[in-house]
């Protein structure tokens, strides 16, 4: 209990920071909401006369103690670009971000975690073939870790897309109306998402499976006479778990990242886009909603992990409630 | 405890499984619209297209307070004034039947069409056209641009239901031009999201960052549109743009580069016009050393367009000498493309003269979401090494640029194009009068100003083409700035399409484009 009143307190702190640190940038960067409204009609009265109007002459902190009560009476504002209320425009993009992360997440976890376990079976044989497919799967690896997202998705995008028509880029299929081709069309983009976070973590999983093999308990229990296979997965496996989880945690942040840019290259409607496209516009109170989001999405990935990690190791817990 | 784990770990990798199996699975679902692959069914597509954009309208939508020059050009099907440009660059009356103009060139009566209607359903009537002018000329409510040209009006009177009269405090020839504002409701007030207006398509629906839906207007005054629905898609990736277009999910896009027109392949048809831009490197005339007329010179001599244009374009534009493109025919004055041709000895001997016998160092802005400018920019570098100036480029973002460079005139020098917002060389060269609000280059020049006044008073259309003509000339003679080119506008039209049309204005007309049988 005490655990969860901390971590609610913890994110609620890390929102407010966040969302101010975000309101301060705005404050330092030229160009406003106004100026980006005006276009090249802009004149310096009209930027003026518009300001004054949008209430964008006021001080920083009253524009952002306004909009933090806002925010917490569940107004979210109006966007200035838009003239839509904030969260009927985010809402659908929300959805069809979390999809996407979930996705790559999914992808991430289901596919590294048995492909490094599988790739410490053949460690430490000998002979010409097994060192030449180090290499081979060393330098496939490194491959796959240095292809940035929107490289593999533009790839991707021709070879499933245009080749074999598995789906037809830039026809993002609306996600509530027909889901199972939205989540096709995700699952590619996921997938250009995943490849590198995989190998990242592929590679982790192995180092530590390799170090804990060599601890002291391993060679006791093997030397009792239970075999490798069973020792990896009933011990080794599980202690090798926990720097995992949280690096998969810390991934979570790092997949939000990497959507913005493949939202771009599968033009797919979601947040990442907006952010974007509303940042250019100094349209902030989207901005705000939307960083806030993502950061509430962080901490409460890193949360969770907490919490499996818990699970796994027990030592954990006891330090966690102290 | 192990349990858990070996059971979280079945469950990740049976989502895993099945997640690759709905990639697997492509036969169940074809795509819907993968059908305008084929050339022959052009019936079964339910007469509809999607236009790729390359920016989102993210604006205003109401026409009198919309900016974007990507907004206008979309919502052109939306809406329309009294008058309305062609494609060959006249006029020709919409809204309104006929007008006429009095003895004095002081009341303009204007009899409108019978039974135009909105897409709301209602008729247009004259208080409509009197509310819409005077919307524009007062600009009192939040947002409203002002229409400079409408500070002539005395007033607006609708003397009966289908007759609108005009009065102006002195005589113009270009007021008509400006009569193309477009004419909305009185009583609608919802024109910021949901656009009402008279033109051959009808608004739908705006998804943020996603896309634009417009239908036919069954109900429209003239030739009705040749298609049933156009969806506008917004792809800003470049890379996308070019997939989306090879996998069918587009059927149209407007402004590509020639590098993404050469990779399109036998699907698509290219239609190549202007884009109607002053592309030049505007320069900052009250900064130093830009201040100095013999430097501008200097620049001029020391660039050469036609390889800009051979290097970053592919050979794709025409280039120009002053604040005026060629599709505005007879304003135009191919004389001035080449009042200065390279020659980097002259520019050298300027250089010296005006104090400058080594060169100097610049800053070139570029708004950072215009590649084609950025490109120009590069060769622009490259050039004005010759001469011995270091020029350095600085990206900003287009907010920025708004703010610092075009509003605040705090820059050195500058790439970018300029447009005009209706079809008089008035829009084109008011700007460089001392007084203008948006006179971002500085310039300062008194026969300038006189010959603008002059070209004002003047209701001979000949004599009035003459002077601006003299306007532009006086712009190259000064080197005002850097002129260079007027970017090609390269279209790609899927080959079942056909009957695009192209304006010497920015818009995109699609009331035209039909399927071929």
């Amino acid at each position: 209990m005490k655990f969860a009143a901390k971590r609610l307190a913890m994110l609620l702190v890390t929102m407010v920071v966040v969302s101010f640190l975000t309101f301060a940038a705005f404050s330092v960067i030229s160009g406003d909401a106004a100026a980006a409204k005006l276009g090249t009609e802009i004149t310096p009265e009209r930027l003026a006369a518009l300001q004054a109007e949008m209430g964008l002459d006021r001080p920083l902190m009253v524009r952002y103690g306004e909009w933090l009560a806002g925010f917490f009476s569940g107004n979210l504002g109006t966007s200035y670009s838009y003239q839509q209320p904030v969260a009927d425009l985010i809402a659908p993009k929300v959805l069809v971000t979390l999809c996407l992360s979930f996705l790559s997440f999914l992808l991430i976890a289901a596919v590294s975690i048995p492909l490094g376990v599988w790739s410490i079976r053949y460690e430490g044989r000998t002979g010409w073939f097994w060192r030449f497919w180090d290499i081979v799967r060393t330098v496939f690896n490194q491959l796959c870790m240095a292809i940035p997202p929107f490289f593999t998705g533009i790839l991707l995008s021709w070879l499933f897309g245009i080749l074999l028509k598995w789906f037809v880029p830039g026809q993002f299929p609306e996600l509530t109306e027909h889901p199972g081709g939205a989540l096709r069309y995700l699952f590619f983009a996921a997938v250009s998402i995943a490849i590198p976070r995989v190998a990242m973590t592929v590679r982790m999983l192995r180092s530590t499976i390799i170090s804990e093999m060599r601890k002291d308990y391993v060679r006791t229990v093997i030397s009792r006479g239970n075999d490798r296979g069973s020792v990896l997965y009933r011990h080794v496996l599980k202690n090798s778990l926990v720097p995992v989880v949280t690096f998969l945690a810390q991934t979570m942040a790092e997949i939000v990242a990497a959507s913005i840019v493949v939202e771009q290259v599968f033009g797919i409607p979601g947040l990442g886009r907006m952010l974007v496209a509303s940042i250019s516009n100094r349209d902030y109170p989207v901005v705000q909603v939307i960083v806030v989001i993502l950061a509430f999405w962080v901490v409460l990935a890193s949360t969770l992990a907490d919490l499996v990690n818990q699970q796994i190791d027990p030592r954990l817990r006891l330090g966690g409630a102290k | 405890m192990k349990k858990r784990i070996l059971a979280l770990l079945l469950l990740v990798s049976l989502l895993g499984t099945v997640l690759s199996g709905c990639g697997d699975g492509s036969t169940e679902q074809a795509p819907e619209n993968g059908q305008t692959n084929g050339s022959t069914d052009a019936g079964t597509q339910g007469n509809a297209i999607t236009v790729g954009i390359a920016q989102d309208l993210d604006d205003s939508l109401d026409p009198h307070k919309a900016v974007a020059a990507g907004t206008k050009e979309v919502m052109f099907n939306v809406f329309e004034g009294l008058m309305k440009p062609t494609s060959e660059g006249d006029l020709t009356p919409a809204i309104a039947e006929s007008y006429e103009v009095s003895p004095d060139r002081l009341t303009y009566t204007f009899t409108l069409r019978e039974g135009v209607k909105f897409h709301n359903g209602d008729t247009v009537t004259a208080e409509d056209v009197v509310y819409s002018i005077n919307r524009c000329a007062e600009a009192s409510e939040t947002g409203v641009l002002q229409v400079e040209a409408f500070s002539v009006i005395q007033s607006v009177e609708a003397t009966d239901d289908h007759t609108v009269v005009i009065t102006i405090a002195e005589p113009s020839n270009e007021f008509i031009s400006y009569m193309t504002t477009a004419i909305l409701p009185a009583d609608y007030d919802q024109q910021d999201t949901a656009p009402v207006g008279t033109g051959p398509f009808k608004f739908v629906s705006r998804t943020a960052q996603d896309s634009i839906v417009m239908e036919k207007f069954s109900d429209y005054w003239g030739t009705p549109a040749q298609l049933d629905k156009v969806t506008f898609k917004i792809i800003e990736n470049a890379d996308s743009i070019l997939m989306s277009l090879q996998s069918g999910a587009v059927d149209l896009f407007a402004h590509l580069t020639s590098t993404q027109v050469a990779q399109l392949g036998s699907d698509f048809n290219v239609v190549e016009s202007t884009m109607n831009l002053v592309q030049a490197m505007y320069l900052n005339n009250k900064a130093a050393p830009f201040d100095n007329e013999k430097v501008r010179q200097a620049l001029c001599y020391a660039i050469d367009k036609q390889e800009i244009i051979d290097l970053a374009f592919d050979g794709y534009g025409s280039p120009i000498g002053s604040s005026m493109y060629p599709a505005f025919g007879k304003y135009f004055d191919d004389e001035l493309s080449n009042y200065y041709t390279r020659d980097v000895e002259r520019a050298k001997a300027l250089l010296a003269e005006a104090g400058y016998p080594d060169g100097f160092s610049m800053t070139i802005t570029v708004p950072s979401n215009y590649q084609p400018h950025i490109d120009t920019a590069q060769v622009l570098v490259e050039q004005l090494k010759a001469v011995g100036i270091t020029a350095e480029i600085q990206p900003v973002e287009w907010g920025t640029w708004l703010s610092d460079v075009y509003a605040g005139r705090q820059y050195q020098s500058t790439v970018v194009g300029v447009d005009a917002s209706n079809m008089t060389a008035r829009a084109l060269l008011e700007r460089f009068t001392s007084q203008a609000d948006n006179n971002f280059i500085n310039y300062e020049n008194d026969d300038y100003d006189a010959l603008f006044a002059q070209a004002q008073a003047c209701y001979d259309d000949a004599e009035q083409t003459e002077i601006y003509k003299q306007m532009e000339r006086n712009l190259t003679e000064h080197a005002a700035n850097v002129y260079i080119q007027d970017l090609a506008d390269l279209v790609a039209v899927r080959n079942t399409l056909d009957g695009l049309q192209t304006y010497p204005i920015y818009v995109l007309d699609l009331s035209t484009v039909h399927y071929v049988q």
